[in-house]
Protein backbone atom coordinates (compact mmCIF):
# COMPACT_ATOMS: atom_id res chain seq x y z
CA UNK A 1 0.00 0.00 0.00
CA UNK A 2 1.43 3.36 -1.05
CA UNK A 3 -1.48 5.52 0.04
CA UNK A 4 -0.01 7.58 2.92
CA UNK A 5 3.32 8.55 1.35
CA UNK A 6 1.68 9.34 -1.98
CA UNK A 7 -0.90 11.56 -0.28
CA UNK A 8 1.79 13.45 1.63
CA UNK A 9 3.62 14.27 -1.62
CA UNK A 10 0.58 15.62 -3.47
CA UNK A 11 1.51 19.35 -3.16
CA UNK A 12 4.78 18.62 -5.01
CA UNK A 13 3.58 15.94 -7.42
CA UNK A 14 0.41 17.81 -8.45
CA UNK A 15 1.21 21.48 -7.99
CA UNK A 16 5.03 21.78 -7.93
CA UNK A 17 4.96 23.57 -4.57
CA UNK A 18 8.44 24.57 -3.39
CA UNK A 19 9.99 27.07 -0.98
CA UNK A 20 12.45 29.90 -1.59
CA UNK A 21 15.06 30.99 0.94
CA UNK A 22 14.41 34.57 2.04
CA UNK A 23 18.10 35.36 2.59
CA UNK A 24 19.80 33.78 -0.47
CA UNK A 25 16.94 33.07 -2.88
CA UNK A 26 17.70 29.35 -3.25
CA UNK A 27 14.61 27.34 -4.26
CA UNK A 28 14.07 23.96 -2.56
CA UNK A 29 11.96 21.33 -4.27
CA UNK A 30 10.59 19.61 -2.27
CA UNK A 31 10.51 22.34 0.42
CA UNK A 32 13.12 22.14 3.22
CA UNK A 33 13.30 23.48 6.77
CA UNK A 34 16.94 24.58 6.51
CA UNK A 35 18.48 26.13 3.38
CA UNK A 36 21.29 23.87 2.08
CA UNK A 37 23.12 26.95 0.68
CA UNK A 38 23.11 29.43 3.59
CA UNK A 39 21.48 27.53 6.49
CA UNK A 40 18.67 30.13 6.49
CA UNK A 41 15.41 29.08 8.07
CA UNK A 42 12.98 31.63 6.60
CA UNK A 43 11.22 30.73 3.37
CA UNK A 44 8.50 31.99 1.04
CA UNK A 45 6.18 29.46 -0.57
CA UNK A 46 6.55 29.39 -4.34
CA UNK A 47 5.19 27.31 -7.22
CA UNK A 48 7.72 26.17 -9.84
CA UNK A 49 7.40 27.24 -13.47
CA UNK A 50 5.96 24.40 -15.56
CA UNK A 51 8.16 24.99 -18.62
CA UNK A 52 11.87 24.50 -19.14
CA UNK A 53 14.49 22.68 -21.23
CA UNK A 54 15.90 19.20 -21.31
CA UNK A 55 19.45 19.18 -19.87
CA UNK A 56 20.13 15.48 -20.33
CA UNK A 57 18.29 12.17 -20.60
CA UNK A 58 18.63 8.42 -20.62
CA UNK A 59 16.53 5.66 -22.09
CA UNK A 60 15.45 2.71 -19.92
CA UNK A 61 14.96 -0.38 -22.06
CA UNK A 62 14.73 -2.77 -19.14
CA UNK A 63 12.48 -1.49 -16.37
CA UNK A 64 11.21 -2.71 -13.00
CA UNK A 65 8.32 -5.20 -13.26
CA UNK A 66 5.67 -2.56 -12.71
CA UNK A 67 6.89 -0.51 -15.69
CA UNK A 68 8.12 -3.38 -17.88
CA UNK A 69 5.28 -2.98 -20.41
CA UNK A 70 5.99 0.74 -20.85
CA UNK A 71 9.56 0.50 -22.16
CA UNK A 72 11.41 2.22 -23.69
CA UNK A 73 11.07 4.91 -21.01
CA UNK A 74 12.80 8.27 -21.35
CA UNK A 75 13.94 9.87 -18.09
CA UNK A 76 15.56 13.27 -18.11
CA UNK A 77 16.80 16.18 -16.06
CA UNK A 78 14.81 19.29 -16.85
CA UNK A 79 15.88 22.82 -15.97
CA UNK A 80 12.72 24.80 -15.33
CA UNK A 81 12.49 28.52 -16.17
CA UNK A 82 13.15 29.42 -12.54
CA UNK A 83 16.45 27.51 -12.59
CA UNK A 84 15.27 24.50 -10.59
CA UNK A 85 16.43 21.15 -11.97
CA UNK A 86 14.13 18.15 -11.60
CA UNK A 87 14.34 14.53 -12.68
CA UNK A 88 11.27 13.39 -14.56
CA UNK A 89 9.96 10.92 -17.10
CA UNK A 90 9.42 12.28 -20.62
CA UNK A 91 6.06 11.19 -21.98
CA UNK A 92 4.58 11.00 -25.51
CA UNK A 93 7.90 10.71 -27.26
CA UNK A 94 9.63 8.61 -29.87
CA UNK A 95 12.81 8.11 -27.81
CA UNK A 96 14.99 8.18 -30.94
CA UNK A 97 14.02 11.79 -31.64
CA UNK A 98 14.85 13.24 -28.19
CA UNK A 99 17.46 15.99 -28.14
CA UNK A 100 19.24 17.81 -25.35
CA UNK A 101 18.04 21.41 -25.19
CA UNK A 102 14.49 20.68 -26.34
CA UNK A 103 11.79 22.82 -24.74
CA UNK A 104 9.52 20.83 -22.47
CA UNK A 105 6.44 21.40 -20.35
CA UNK A 106 5.33 19.55 -17.22
CA UNK A 107 1.90 17.88 -17.36
CA UNK A 108 -0.07 15.72 -14.95
CA UNK A 109 0.05 12.02 -15.83
CA UNK A 110 -0.59 8.70 -14.18
CA UNK A 111 2.73 7.59 -12.68
CA UNK A 112 1.82 4.13 -11.46
CA UNK A 113 -0.98 1.86 -10.33
CA UNK A 114 -0.81 0.14 -6.96
CA UNK A 115 -1.54 -3.28 -8.42
CA UNK A 116 -4.84 -4.17 -10.07
CA UNK A 117 -7.09 -2.98 -7.21
CA UNK A 118 -5.00 -0.31 -5.45
CA UNK A 119 -4.96 3.44 -5.94
CA UNK A 120 -3.84 5.26 -9.07
CA UNK A 121 -0.89 7.57 -8.46
CA UNK A 122 -0.57 10.77 -10.46
CA UNK A 123 2.29 13.24 -10.80
CA UNK A 124 4.28 15.35 -13.25
CA UNK A 125 5.97 14.20 -16.42
CA UNK A 126 7.54 16.30 -19.15
CA UNK A 127 6.35 16.50 -22.75
CA UNK A 128 8.31 18.09 -25.59
CA UNK A 129 6.67 21.29 -26.87
CA UNK B 1 -25.53 37.72 -18.11
CA UNK B 2 -24.11 34.33 -17.12
CA UNK B 3 -21.95 32.40 -19.54
CA UNK B 4 -18.50 31.03 -20.29
CA UNK B 5 -15.60 33.08 -18.87
CA UNK B 6 -12.86 30.62 -19.80
CA UNK B 7 -12.61 27.46 -21.87
CA UNK B 8 -9.93 24.95 -22.79
CA UNK B 9 -9.52 21.65 -24.59
CA UNK B 10 -7.06 18.79 -24.50
CA UNK B 11 -6.42 15.96 -26.96
CA UNK B 12 -3.78 13.19 -26.61
CA UNK B 13 -0.95 13.13 -29.18
CA UNK B 14 -1.30 9.50 -30.26
CA UNK B 15 -3.38 8.58 -33.32
CA UNK B 16 -4.49 5.51 -35.20
CA UNK B 17 -5.80 5.61 -38.76
CA UNK B 18 -9.17 4.03 -39.56
CA UNK B 19 -7.59 2.10 -42.43
CA UNK B 20 -5.11 0.46 -40.00
CA UNK B 21 -8.01 -0.81 -37.86
CA UNK B 22 -9.97 -1.91 -40.95
CA UNK B 23 -7.00 -3.88 -42.30
CA UNK B 24 -6.59 -5.63 -38.95
CA UNK B 25 -10.11 -7.04 -39.14
CA UNK B 26 -10.26 -7.57 -42.89
CA UNK B 27 -12.85 -4.83 -43.34
CA UNK B 28 -13.10 -2.42 -46.25
CA UNK B 29 -11.35 0.83 -45.26
CA UNK B 30 -13.14 2.77 -47.99
CA UNK B 31 -16.54 2.04 -46.42
CA UNK B 32 -15.34 3.38 -43.08
CA UNK B 33 -13.50 6.44 -44.32
CA UNK B 34 -16.12 7.47 -46.89
CA UNK B 35 -19.23 5.99 -45.28
CA UNK B 36 -18.71 7.08 -41.69
CA UNK B 37 -16.26 9.90 -42.53
CA UNK B 38 -13.72 8.71 -39.98
CA UNK B 39 -10.09 9.10 -41.07
CA UNK B 40 -8.25 8.72 -37.76
CA UNK B 41 -8.80 9.07 -34.04
CA UNK B 42 -6.95 10.10 -30.92
CA UNK B 43 -5.59 7.43 -28.59
CA UNK B 44 -4.67 8.16 -24.96
CA UNK B 45 -1.12 7.42 -23.81
CA UNK B 46 -0.76 4.57 -21.31
CA UNK B 47 -0.43 7.21 -18.58
CA UNK B 48 -3.46 9.25 -19.66
CA UNK B 49 -7.05 8.90 -18.48
CA UNK B 50 -10.18 10.99 -17.98
CA UNK B 51 -8.57 12.68 -14.98
CA UNK B 52 -5.33 13.75 -16.70
CA UNK B 53 -7.26 14.91 -19.79
CA UNK B 54 -9.64 16.92 -17.59
CA UNK B 55 -6.73 18.50 -15.72
CA UNK B 56 -5.03 19.70 -18.93
CA UNK B 57 -8.31 21.05 -20.36
CA UNK B 58 -9.13 22.76 -17.05
CA UNK B 59 -5.67 24.38 -16.86
CA UNK B 60 -6.25 25.83 -20.33
CA UNK B 61 -9.66 27.15 -19.19
CA UNK B 62 -8.11 28.84 -16.12
CA UNK B 63 -5.33 30.31 -18.32
CA UNK B 64 -7.99 31.91 -20.52
CA UNK B 65 -10.24 33.11 -17.69
CA UNK B 66 -7.27 34.42 -15.68
CA UNK B 67 -9.17 33.96 -12.43
CA UNK B 68 -8.03 32.81 -9.01
CA UNK B 69 -8.78 29.05 -8.93
CA UNK B 70 -9.81 29.48 -5.29
CA UNK B 71 -12.92 31.35 -6.48
CA UNK B 72 -14.25 28.29 -8.33
CA UNK B 73 -17.12 26.99 -6.20
CA UNK B 74 -17.95 23.80 -8.08
CA UNK B 75 -16.15 21.32 -10.34
CA UNK B 76 -18.08 18.68 -12.27
CA UNK B 77 -16.46 16.11 -14.56
CA UNK B 78 -18.77 14.28 -16.95
CA UNK B 79 -17.42 11.01 -18.36
CA UNK B 80 -18.29 7.41 -19.05
CA UNK B 81 -14.68 6.40 -18.36
CA UNK B 82 -14.00 7.70 -14.86
CA UNK B 83 -10.86 5.74 -13.80
CA UNK B 84 -12.38 4.67 -10.49
CA UNK B 85 -15.73 2.91 -10.04
CA UNK B 86 -15.79 4.37 -6.51
CA UNK B 87 -13.78 7.59 -5.97
CA UNK B 88 -14.46 10.91 -7.66
CA UNK B 89 -12.31 12.12 -10.56
CA UNK B 90 -12.69 15.78 -9.60
CA UNK B 91 -10.83 15.56 -6.29
CA UNK B 92 -7.55 14.91 -8.11
CA UNK B 93 -8.32 17.77 -10.48
CA UNK B 94 -9.00 20.33 -7.73
CA UNK B 95 -5.76 19.40 -5.95
CA UNK B 96 -3.83 19.72 -9.22
CA UNK B 97 -5.29 23.17 -9.97
CA UNK B 98 -5.28 24.56 -6.44
CA UNK B 99 -9.08 24.75 -6.21
CA UNK B 100 -10.82 24.27 -2.86
CA UNK B 101 -11.07 22.60 -0.38
CA UNK B 102 -14.12 24.93 -0.15
CA UNK B 103 -15.64 23.54 -3.35
CA UNK B 104 -18.47 21.24 -4.46
CA UNK B 105 -17.20 18.33 -6.57
CA UNK B 106 -19.06 15.56 -8.38
CA UNK B 107 -18.60 13.01 -11.16
CA UNK B 108 -21.36 12.98 -13.78
CA UNK B 109 -22.33 10.11 -16.01
CA UNK B 110 -24.80 9.94 -18.92
CA UNK B 111 -23.00 8.16 -21.76
CA UNK B 112 -21.84 10.85 -24.23
CA UNK B 113 -23.71 13.78 -22.74
CA UNK B 114 -22.15 13.82 -19.27
CA UNK B 115 -20.00 16.80 -20.28
CA UNK B 116 -22.89 19.03 -21.36
CA UNK B 117 -24.67 17.99 -18.16
CA UNK B 118 -21.71 19.22 -16.11
CA UNK B 119 -21.77 22.48 -18.10
CA UNK B 120 -25.52 22.93 -17.57
CA UNK B 121 -25.33 22.44 -13.79
CA UNK B 122 -22.26 24.71 -13.50
CA UNK B 123 -24.12 27.40 -15.45
CA UNK B 124 -27.28 26.98 -13.36
CA UNK B 125 -25.42 27.35 -10.05
CA UNK B 126 -23.79 30.61 -11.14
CA UNK B 127 -27.12 31.86 -12.51
CA UNK B 128 -28.78 31.04 -9.17
CA UNK B 129 -26.17 33.16 -7.41
CA UNK B 130 -24.78 30.23 -5.41
CA UNK B 131 -21.18 30.91 -6.41
CA UNK B 132 -18.97 33.21 -8.46
CA UNK B 133 -17.52 30.56 -10.78
CA UNK B 134 -18.28 26.91 -11.55
CA UNK B 135 -16.48 24.55 -13.91
CA UNK B 136 -18.07 21.89 -16.11
CA UNK B 137 -15.87 19.37 -17.95
CA UNK B 138 -16.56 16.64 -20.49
CA UNK B 139 -13.76 14.10 -21.01
CA UNK B 140 -13.44 10.46 -21.98
CA UNK B 141 -11.03 7.69 -22.96
CA UNK B 142 -13.68 5.46 -24.43
CA UNK B 143 -13.24 1.92 -25.66
CA UNK B 144 -14.82 0.00 -28.50
CA UNK B 145 -14.67 -3.79 -28.50
CA UNK B 146 -12.02 -5.13 -30.92
CA UNK B 147 -13.55 -5.51 -34.38
CA UNK B 148 -16.74 -3.64 -33.40
CA UNK B 149 -17.84 -0.62 -35.44
CA UNK B 150 -17.20 1.55 -32.36
CA UNK B 151 -13.50 0.77 -32.55
CA UNK B 152 -13.17 3.18 -35.48
CA UNK B 153 -14.60 6.07 -33.50
CA UNK B 154 -14.06 5.65 -29.73
CA UNK B 155 -11.30 8.13 -28.93
CA UNK B 156 -9.99 10.35 -26.14
CA UNK B 157 -10.13 14.05 -25.33
CA UNK B 158 -12.07 16.67 -23.48
CA UNK B 159 -12.94 20.28 -22.85
CA UNK B 160 -13.53 22.43 -19.77
CA UNK B 161 -15.72 25.50 -19.34
CA UNK B 162 -15.70 27.97 -16.46
CA UNK B 163 -19.06 29.68 -15.99
CA UNK B 164 -19.29 33.13 -14.44
CA UNK B 165 -21.00 36.52 -14.58
CA UNK B 166 -18.08 38.91 -15.21
CA UNK B 167 -15.92 39.13 -18.34
CA UNK B 168 -18.13 36.55 -20.04
CA UNK B 169 -16.78 35.47 -23.45
CA UNK B 170 -19.94 33.63 -24.56
CA UNK B 171 -23.30 34.34 -22.91
CA UNK B 172 -25.73 31.47 -22.53
CA UNK B 173 -29.04 32.80 -23.91
CA UNK B 174 -31.16 29.63 -23.84
CA UNK B 175 -30.91 25.99 -22.76
CA UNK B 176 -33.16 22.99 -23.28
CA UNK B 177 -32.87 19.31 -22.41
CA UNK B 178 -34.79 16.42 -24.00
CA UNK B 179 -34.68 12.96 -22.40
CA UNK B 180 -36.42 9.56 -22.66
CA UNK B 181 -35.68 5.96 -21.74
CA UNK B 182 -34.13 4.57 -24.94
CA UNK B 183 -31.79 1.55 -24.66
CA UNK B 184 -29.59 2.30 -27.71
CA UNK B 185 -26.16 1.83 -26.05
CA UNK B 186 -25.15 0.66 -22.60
CA UNK B 187 -22.48 -1.01 -20.50
CA UNK B 188 -23.45 -3.18 -17.55
CA UNK B 189 -21.50 -2.94 -14.28
CA UNK B 190 -18.32 -5.03 -14.51
CA UNK B 191 -18.39 -5.31 -18.32
CA UNK B 192 -15.31 -3.96 -20.09
CA UNK B 193 -16.78 -2.92 -23.44
CA UNK B 194 -20.15 -1.25 -24.13
CA UNK B 195 -22.92 -2.86 -26.21
CA UNK B 196 -25.16 -1.09 -28.68
CA UNK B 197 -28.35 -1.62 -30.61
CA UNK B 198 -26.72 -1.34 -34.06
CA UNK B 199 -29.00 0.64 -36.37
CA UNK B 200 -31.33 1.32 -33.44
CA UNK B 201 -28.76 3.91 -32.27
CA UNK B 202 -29.68 6.19 -35.20
CA UNK B 203 -33.31 7.29 -35.66
CA UNK B 204 -34.95 6.55 -32.26
CA UNK B 205 -31.90 7.62 -30.30
CA UNK B 206 -29.45 10.12 -31.82
CA UNK B 207 -31.78 11.85 -34.29
CA UNK B 208 -34.94 11.89 -32.15
CA UNK B 209 -33.26 13.45 -29.11
CA UNK B 210 -31.07 15.99 -30.87
CA UNK B 211 -33.98 17.10 -33.06
CA UNK B 212 -36.26 17.21 -29.98
CA UNK B 213 -33.90 19.47 -28.06
CA UNK B 214 -32.97 21.44 -31.19
CA UNK B 215 -36.54 22.28 -32.25
CA UNK B 216 -37.45 23.29 -28.69
CA UNK B 217 -34.42 25.61 -28.55
CA UNK B 218 -35.28 27.23 -31.87
CA UNK B 219 -38.90 27.74 -30.75
CA UNK B 220 -37.92 29.10 -27.32
CA UNK B 221 -35.39 31.53 -28.75
CA UNK B 222 -37.34 32.50 -31.88
CA UNK B 223 -33.96 32.54 -33.64
CA UNK B 224 -33.84 30.99 -37.09
CA UNK B 225 -31.05 28.52 -38.06
CA UNK B 226 -29.70 30.94 -40.68
CA UNK B 227 -28.98 33.54 -37.97
CA UNK B 228 -26.37 31.32 -36.28
CA UNK B 229 -22.75 31.56 -37.31
CA UNK B 230 -21.92 28.10 -35.97
CA UNK B 231 -23.64 24.86 -34.94
CA UNK B 232 -22.17 21.84 -33.16
CA UNK B 233 -23.77 18.50 -32.41
CA UNK B 234 -22.61 15.31 -30.76
CA UNK B 235 -20.23 13.58 -33.20
CA UNK B 236 -20.35 9.76 -32.99
CA UNK B 237 -19.09 9.68 -36.60
CA UNK B 238 -18.66 12.20 -39.39
CA UNK B 239 -22.01 11.57 -41.03
CA UNK B 240 -24.54 11.92 -38.17
CA UNK B 241 -23.84 15.52 -37.10
CA UNK B 242 -23.98 16.76 -40.71
CA UNK B 243 -27.26 14.88 -41.25
CA UNK B 244 -28.94 16.04 -38.02
CA UNK B 245 -27.78 19.60 -38.68
CA UNK B 246 -29.31 19.49 -42.16
CA UNK B 247 -32.62 18.22 -40.78
CA UNK B 248 -32.71 21.11 -38.30
CA UNK B 249 -32.00 23.64 -41.05
CA UNK B 250 -28.27 24.23 -40.64
CA UNK B 251 -25.70 24.24 -43.45
CA UNK B 252 -22.39 22.40 -43.81
CA UNK B 253 -20.57 25.75 -43.46
CA UNK B 254 -22.13 26.39 -40.05
CA UNK B 255 -21.18 22.92 -38.78
CA UNK B 256 -17.69 22.49 -40.28
CA UNK B 257 -15.72 24.58 -37.75
CA UNK B 258 -16.67 22.40 -34.78
CA UNK B 259 -16.78 19.20 -36.83
CA UNK B 260 -13.56 17.67 -35.46
CA UNK B 261 -14.66 14.05 -35.68
CA UNK B 262 -13.03 12.96 -38.99
CA UNK B 263 -9.58 13.38 -37.40
CA UNK B 264 -10.43 13.25 -33.68
CA UNK B 265 -12.94 10.42 -33.48
CA UNK B 266 -15.74 10.37 -30.93
CA UNK B 267 -14.49 11.75 -27.62
CA UNK B 268 -17.84 10.80 -26.04
CA UNK B 269 -18.53 13.23 -23.16
CA UNK B 270 -15.88 15.48 -24.73
CA UNK B 271 -17.39 15.40 -28.23
CA UNK B 272 -19.62 18.45 -28.69
CA UNK B 273 -17.71 20.29 -25.90
CA UNK B 274 -14.39 20.03 -27.83
CA UNK B 275 -16.30 21.09 -30.97
CA UNK B 276 -17.56 24.14 -29.04
CA UNK B 277 -14.01 24.91 -27.86
CA UNK B 278 -12.80 24.83 -31.50
CA UNK B 279 -15.58 27.25 -32.45
CA UNK B 280 -14.78 29.65 -29.59
CA UNK B 281 -11.13 29.64 -30.76
CA UNK B 282 -12.16 31.44 -33.97
CA UNK B 283 -15.50 33.07 -33.08
CA UNK B 284 -16.00 36.83 -33.33
CA UNK B 285 -18.01 39.16 -31.08
CA UNK B 286 -21.74 38.88 -31.77
CA UNK B 287 -21.61 35.37 -33.29
CA UNK B 288 -24.44 33.05 -32.27
CA UNK B 289 -23.57 29.39 -31.59
CA UNK B 290 -26.06 26.50 -31.50
CA UNK B 291 -25.01 23.36 -29.59
CA UNK B 292 -26.86 20.10 -28.89
CA UNK B 293 -25.17 17.13 -27.23
CA UNK B 294 -26.43 13.54 -27.20
CA UNK B 295 -25.99 10.79 -24.65
CA UNK B 296 -27.26 7.27 -25.12
CA UNK B 297 -29.91 6.04 -22.82
CA UNK B 298 -30.95 8.70 -24.01
CA UNK B 299 -30.97 12.49 -23.91
CA UNK B 300 -29.73 15.77 -25.35
CA UNK B 301 -28.72 19.08 -23.79
CA UNK B 302 -29.00 22.16 -25.97
CA UNK B 303 -27.45 25.61 -25.56
CA UNK B 304 -27.54 28.87 -27.48
CA UNK B 305 -24.46 31.04 -26.94
CA UNK B 306 -23.80 34.63 -27.98
CA UNK B 307 -20.12 35.52 -28.24
CA UNK B 308 -19.09 38.83 -26.60
CA UNK B 309 -16.32 41.40 -27.17
CA UNK B 310 -14.24 39.65 -24.46
CA UNK B 311 -13.60 36.64 -26.71
CA UNK B 312 -10.70 38.19 -28.63
CA UNK B 313 -8.78 38.79 -25.37
CA UNK B 314 -8.83 35.14 -24.30
CA UNK B 315 -8.46 33.19 -27.55
CA UNK B 316 -4.64 33.33 -27.63
CA UNK B 317 -4.05 32.76 -23.92
CA UNK B 318 -3.98 28.94 -24.29
CA UNK B 319 -3.48 26.30 -26.98
CA UNK B 320 -6.24 26.13 -29.61
CA UNK B 321 -8.22 22.94 -30.23
CA UNK B 322 -7.22 22.68 -33.91
CA UNK B 323 -3.55 22.97 -32.88
CA UNK B 324 -4.04 20.02 -30.53
CA UNK B 325 -5.67 18.12 -33.38
CA UNK B 326 -3.10 18.95 -36.08
CA UNK B 327 0.27 19.14 -34.26
CA UNK B 328 2.66 16.68 -32.58
CA UNK B 329 0.86 13.57 -33.81
CA UNK B 330 2.38 10.15 -33.12
CA UNK B 331 0.86 7.34 -35.20
CA UNK B 332 0.42 3.84 -33.76
CA UNK B 333 0.11 0.50 -35.52
CA UNK B 334 -2.65 -1.87 -34.41
CA UNK B 335 -0.36 -3.84 -32.09
CA UNK B 336 0.80 -0.71 -30.28
CA UNK B 337 -2.78 0.50 -30.12
CA UNK B 338 -3.96 -2.79 -28.61
CA UNK B 339 -1.22 -2.54 -26.01
CA UNK B 340 -2.01 1.10 -25.22
CA UNK B 341 -5.70 0.34 -24.81
CA UNK B 342 -4.95 -2.78 -22.72
CA UNK B 343 -6.70 -5.07 -25.18
CA UNK B 344 -3.96 -7.67 -24.74
CA UNK B 345 -4.22 -10.14 -21.88
CA UNK B 346 -1.08 -10.24 -19.72
CA UNK B 347 0.06 -12.37 -16.83
CA UNK B 348 -0.61 -10.58 -13.56
ZN1 LIG C 1 19.53 30.30 1.63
Amino acid sequence: MITARYHREVPQRFRLEANKCVSCGHINFPPRLVCPKCKGQKFDNVVLKDEGKLLTYTILRVAADRFSKETPIAVGIVELEDGVKITTQIADVDVDTLQIGQKVKLVLRKIQEDGKAGILCYGYKAVVI
Amino acid sequence: MVGIVGYGAYLPRYRIKAEVIAKQWGSDPVAIVRGLQLNEKTVPGMDEDTITISVEAAKNAVRRAQINPQEIGAVYIGSESHPYAVKPSGTILIDALGIGPDVHVASYEFACKAGSEAMFVAYSLVKAGEMKYAMGIGADTSQGAPGDALEYSASAGGAAFIMGKEKVVAEILFTHSYTSDTPDFWRREGEYYPRHGGRFTGEPAYFRHIIGAGIALLEKSKISPKDFKYAVFHMPNGKFPMEVGKRLGFTKEQIETGWLVPYMGNTYSGSSPTGLAAILDVAKPGDLIFMVSFGSGAGSDGFIFRVTDEITKVQDRAVKTRELLDNNKIYLNYGEYAKFRRKIKLNE
